[in-house]
């Protein structure tokens, strides 16, 4: 049942993560730093993804969800352990030789406010990147922008605009623009939805769900709020303290989890109805 | 088991009437941009042991409600209509020094960011401390502190001896949120205010402040006012529910009435949009289309009118909160759809939902 290290048939994984141990220093001293203690945030994780798919990783906060991205990605440079994408080890590569890889991994973040540059139009947080790459510019560069804020679900007119022109949806509206401009194939999405209102939220995961179909993206899902994890993910992977305590079907996790923590998780999870919560809130009492 | 002596509605206070009733309540800001509804008549009443809970998205004038109530919305620009009444007492006349006196020993607020509304520079029960002798300069600094050990043990606050000395810092967010708690209980309040006390939490953290609030409710008979965006912590611990949009309240009714029988098309929204995880899912989340209004130009009629789909003739003029059913008088909405009608249309795949617009 361990589908941990596995690897599907054709050709193997899109993204291949063995071992992968981020651990930041403690330092102490006056003239000298010593390394007195390690956080272990990341300690030791592995897991798979395959082309075409949505992983789920849940976990609460400190749990080292975030950390894991970013050490998968290479914008933390990982302690030790493996990363493969499409098969060539991406661990320990320099910036220069990382570089062209980042038109194939991008990232989403959670916080629309925080996340685009205010001083900078729509266009340019959108458009700079193929600048950057060299794939397209003047007049073909606006064309492409103006095509990605169509599809995302702006209209073409906010090219000139600046971010605080937007609300909270919009933004990570943008955000999602930015991220699949130079059509990557594997895109981490990094509590995408966690600061969004409710009837936003289904809006935004509704875009995702699509841009997947359409573009055959891969995502890696970060989320507290499992419910969603659960709505959009094919497979889950759920952390805590640095470590993947359970793996497997989407489904099969919430619905029958094998780990306590999982388990315990599951259960703190309000039910948004009364009937059911009031009937567990029972069991809770007499069991 | 909660109708006891103490949630009999009689024998409350002077008046006899509800421990807090909220009348025709509308707050006015004069911005750059115009003038802002941000509430536009709400009317509630609580009684003591209850749960209320206010729902709605950022601008639905929710937050600005529950600060109405203790007055923290009173300034040259904010113009505030309507009454609310503590044990009968008029609170919106008050001069600020008569609220002081109720702020804090009468009713209590607690806010989201546990991080933000503690202040750093002071240990946790150095900042109780203060807040009961502001209130009561009686009260000598030993016997307060000795309290304020007994509040942070109360709110579930481990080895209180040794913890009411420390700094925020070294708290943790569930912990912070419980000190903001034991220090709202500090002065015995008859009214907890509480917004959006877990968004910022963990869900294992979420699920202990709940409880505690409920079990405060029960056991002080505390009556609470919970604001929230959430439809899952409603479902846990409210009795009643109020779901307001553009400053209105759209609904209010029971716990029940609101998720079993819900008359309003944004509530049938807000609960289709929901991800349950006791249920199979669908294919697709229904979500409700386009963006919560803003205050500065919301429609004329019905605020929810632009991303209604069952939006018709009549939703031009403004409907009243009305009871439309005449075996719930107390389940009003503002929808003026037939009940006949909403009850077929909100049925989508076999669960409540808003259908999505062509």
């Amino acid at each position: 049942m361990s589908e941990i290290g596995t690897t599907s048939s054709d050709g193997g994984p899109l993204l291949e993560v063995t071992d992968l141990v981020k651990h930041f220093p403690i330092k102490s001293g006056l003239l000298v730093d010593r390394e007195v203690d390690q956080v272990r945030a990341v300690d030791g994780i592995s897991f798979y993804v395959n082309k075409g798919e949505t992983l789920g990783l849940v976990g609460e906060s400190g749990s080292g969800k975030s950390t894991a991205c970013r050490a998968v990605l290479q914008l933390l440079t990982p302690t030790s352990g493996s990363v493969k994408f499409e098969g060539r080890e991406i661990a320990g590569m320099s910036r220069r030789h990382l570089r062209p890889l980042r038109r194939e991994m991008q990232m989403i973040f959670q916080d629309p406010y925080a996340s685009l540059n205010p001083r900078k139009r729509i266009g340019q947080i959108v458009g700079d990147q193929l600048k950057i790459q060299k794939v397209a510019s003047g007049k073909e560069l606006r064309t492409r922008v103006e095509g990605l804020l169509d599809r995302v679900g702006l209209s073409p007119e906010h090219y000139n605009r600046f971010p605080h022109e937007f609300s909270g949806g919009q933004r990570q509206r943008i955000g999602i623009a930015r991220a699949l401009a130079l059509g990557p194939k594997l895109v981490f999405c990094d509590e995408p939805v966690s600061a969004l209102d409710v009837s936003i939220q289904a809006q935004i995961v509704n875009l995702l769900d699509d841009l997947q179909d359409e573009m055959g993206l891969t995502y890696v899902f970060v989320a507290h709020d499992i419910g969603v994890v659960r709505h959009i993910s094919d497979r889950i992977a759920v952390m805590n303290h640095g470590k993947i305590v359970e793996t497997g079907d989407a489904d099969q996790v919430c619905e029958h989890p094998r780990d306590d923590y999982t388990k315990k998780l599951l259960a703190a999870v309000p039910i948004a109805d009364p009937r059911e919560s009031r009937a567990r809130r029972e069991r809770t009492v007499a069991g | 088991m909660s109708a006891t002596a103490e949630t009999a509605p009689a024998p409350t206070g002077a008046g006899g009437g509800p421990l807090l009733a909220v009348a025709g309540l509308r707050v006015g800001f004069v911005t750059e941009d115009g003038r802002v509804q941000a509430v536009d008549g709400v009317d509630f009443e609580l009684e003591p042991g209850e749960v209320l809970a206010i729902v709605g998205e950022s601008g639905s004038g929710k937050s600005v409600t529950a600060q109405t109530i203790i007055g923290l919305t009173r300034s040259p620009n904010s113009h505030i209509e309507g009454s609310v009444r503590l044990r009968g007492e008029e609170l919106t006349t008050q001069t600020e020094a008569q609220l002081q006196k109720v702020r804090g020993s009468q009713i209590a607020m607690i806010f989201q960011d546990p991080m933000t509304s503690l202040n750093p520079v002071y240990s946790v029960g150095k900042q109780i401390v203060e807040a009961i002798r502001a209130h009561r300069s009686s009260v000598s600094r030993s016997s307060a502190h000795a309290r304020a050990i007994e509040l942070l043990g109360a709110v579930g606050i481990p080895d209180p001896e040794r913890r009411v000395d420390d700094y925020p810092h070294e708290f943790s967010g569930g912990m912070r949120q419980r000190a903001m708690i034991a220090m709202g209980l500090a002065l015995e309040p008859s009214v907890l205010i509480a917004d959006e006390p877990t968004t910022a939490l963990d869900v294992t953290i979420q699920a202990q402040i709940l409880h505690l609030i409920q079990d405060l409710n029960r056991s002080r008979g505390l009556a609470t006012i919970l604001i929230t965006h959430d439809l899952g912590v409603v479902a846990e611990v409210a009795d009643r529910v109020l779901v307001m949009y553009g400053g209105k309240v759209v609904e209010q009714g029971s716990l029940d009435d609101i998720f079993y029988d819900p008359q309003h098309p944004y509530t049938w929204g807000l609960l289709g949009s929901l991800t349950r995880l006791d249920q199979p899912r669908p294919h697709r989340l229904p979500q409700i289309s386009g963006a919560p209004p803003s205050l500065l130009s919301l429609s004329r009629g019905c605020a929810f009118r632009p991303r209604c789909p069952h939006e018709f003739a009549k939703c031009k003029e403004v409907p009243g909160l009305e009871a439309r059913l005449a075996e719930d008088p107390g389940h009003r909405d503002r929808c003026r759809l037939a009940a006949e009608q909403k009850r077929k249309l909100r049925e989508i795949e076999g669960r409540i939902g808003l259908e999505e617009p062509a």
